[in-house]
């Protein structure tokens, strides 16, 4: 069966059916992020004051997740103008960048929240530390009777939440080893620590999921579309202009969640 | 973009390349100001987060306006996309109105 307006244009809505359908995709996506960003509104304005966390994410490795995704944003857009020119072999280039920032986007992404994963707080018995109850860093080697943390042992918990990070991160730390019959709590800074948390990885996550949705289409387009470039190249050619707007929009909603969950 | 007829010309397409790379150094510098400015201490956090949120306004749209063609687009996305907007100003709205709304009994901080 032939589909209809794959490339001819509909005389009611002036578009080919396709790209009114992609559009109405991404309303819908508009209001899936907008109401986990009004989750983290609300959640925010109602934490305690001084409990919400700044600077507990590594702002280098954002800002460098975002320079990846703009580019990757580029060389798409790239990609349609190169087949809207006749150039197959420049299309395959860009698309090429594309999946490489893609992977690259992912594999900072993974690292970051493995970085969550090992941070752990742990609560210490009274007169433990003289320094403090509180301690809080990286868990570096455990074994049956001791754990070893990389950072630092604070009294007061709200002590945690308000970090100057530097663009780089915290220089590294003192190492820590902390007897196991000394810790009343311990936990690591996975979605369960805090709002934040639980925030952060279902908003990134999410995100990460269109990033592999994405990827895979752009890779299906970019390692079979040649036959589809030879019979029909308009067809192609708007196939590859849709799926650049979802992956435009991908970067769109990261350019939000940098600023919201690294910076403020 | 998407308004041009399908057969555009080369020449035309090319003038658009050099938006898009116009548009590419753009986002790199908006992205630079960004951090730049999330660690200038204004006089209260609030300010830093409206100038954060500004600057990303204005990434996305160059994202939307030029990457995604929406400058130039037909009058049925527009459409679409008024009524999202519509119904996102809604819910951040409820979301705003619901924030001093609190169920009797419940213990704030």
């Amino acid at each position: 069966m032939e589909i209809p307006y794959t490339t001819e244009i509909r005389k009611d809505t002036g578009l080919y059916n396709a790209k009114v359908g992609i559009w109405l995709f991404l309303a819908s996506e508009v209001m899936l992020f907008g109401a986990l960003f009004s989750a983290y509104i609300l959640l925010r304005v109602g934490a305690p004051d001084g409990y919400w966390p700044h600077g507990w994410l590594t702002v280098w490795l954002g800002t460098l997740n975002t320079l990846v995704l703009i580019t990757s944003s580029i060389t798409t857009v790239m990609a349609w103008a190169s087949l809207k020119m006749k150039n197959f072999g420049s299309f395959k280039f860009y698309h090429a960048v594309t999946l490489c920032c893609a992977v690259m986007f992912l594999c900072i992404k993974s690292y970051e929240w493995r970085d969550e994963f090992i941070h752990n707080e742990v609560t210490l018995k009274e007169g433990a530390f003289k320094e403090g109850t509180i301690a809080d860093g990286h868990l570096i080697k455990q074994t049956a009777d001791t754990i070893t943390l990389e950072g630092r042992i604070v009294k007061d918990r709200k002590d945690l939440f308000n970090l100057s990070t530097p663009f780089f991160g915290h220089p590294k730390q003192e190492e820590i080893e902390i007897k196991r019959s000394d810790i009343v709590k311990m936990s690591n800074y996975g979605p369960a620590h805090h709002d934040y948390n639980a925030l952060y990885f279902t908003l990134t996550g999410l995100h990460a999921l269109h990033v592999i949705g994405g990827a895979c289409v752009i890779f299906y387009l970019w390692a079979f579309g040649r036959k589809m470039w030879e019979t029909d190249p308009e067809r192609f050619t708007n196939r590859v202009e849709v799926s650049g707007l979802f992956w435009h929009f991908v970067d769109l909603v990261w350019i939000f969640l940098f600023p919201v969950l690294y910076l403020l | 973009m998407s308004d041009q007829p399908h057969s555009e010309s080369h020449d035309n397409v090319a003038h658009h390349v050099r938006r898009y790379l116009l548009v590419f150094v753009a986002l790199i510098c908006g992205t630079i100001l960004t951090v730049w400015a999330s660690y200038i201490r204004f006089p209260t956090r609030e300010i830093n987060i409206a100038v954060a949120l500004v600057i990303a306004s204005c990434k996305a749209f160059l994202v939307a306006g030029f990457f995604m063609h929406l400058v130039s687009e037909k009058k049925m996305i527009y459409g679409i996309l008024g009524f999202t907007a519509f119904f996102f100003i809604g819910l951040m709205g409820l979301t705003i109105w619901s924030m001093g709304d609190f169920p009797l009994f419940t213990i704030t901080h």
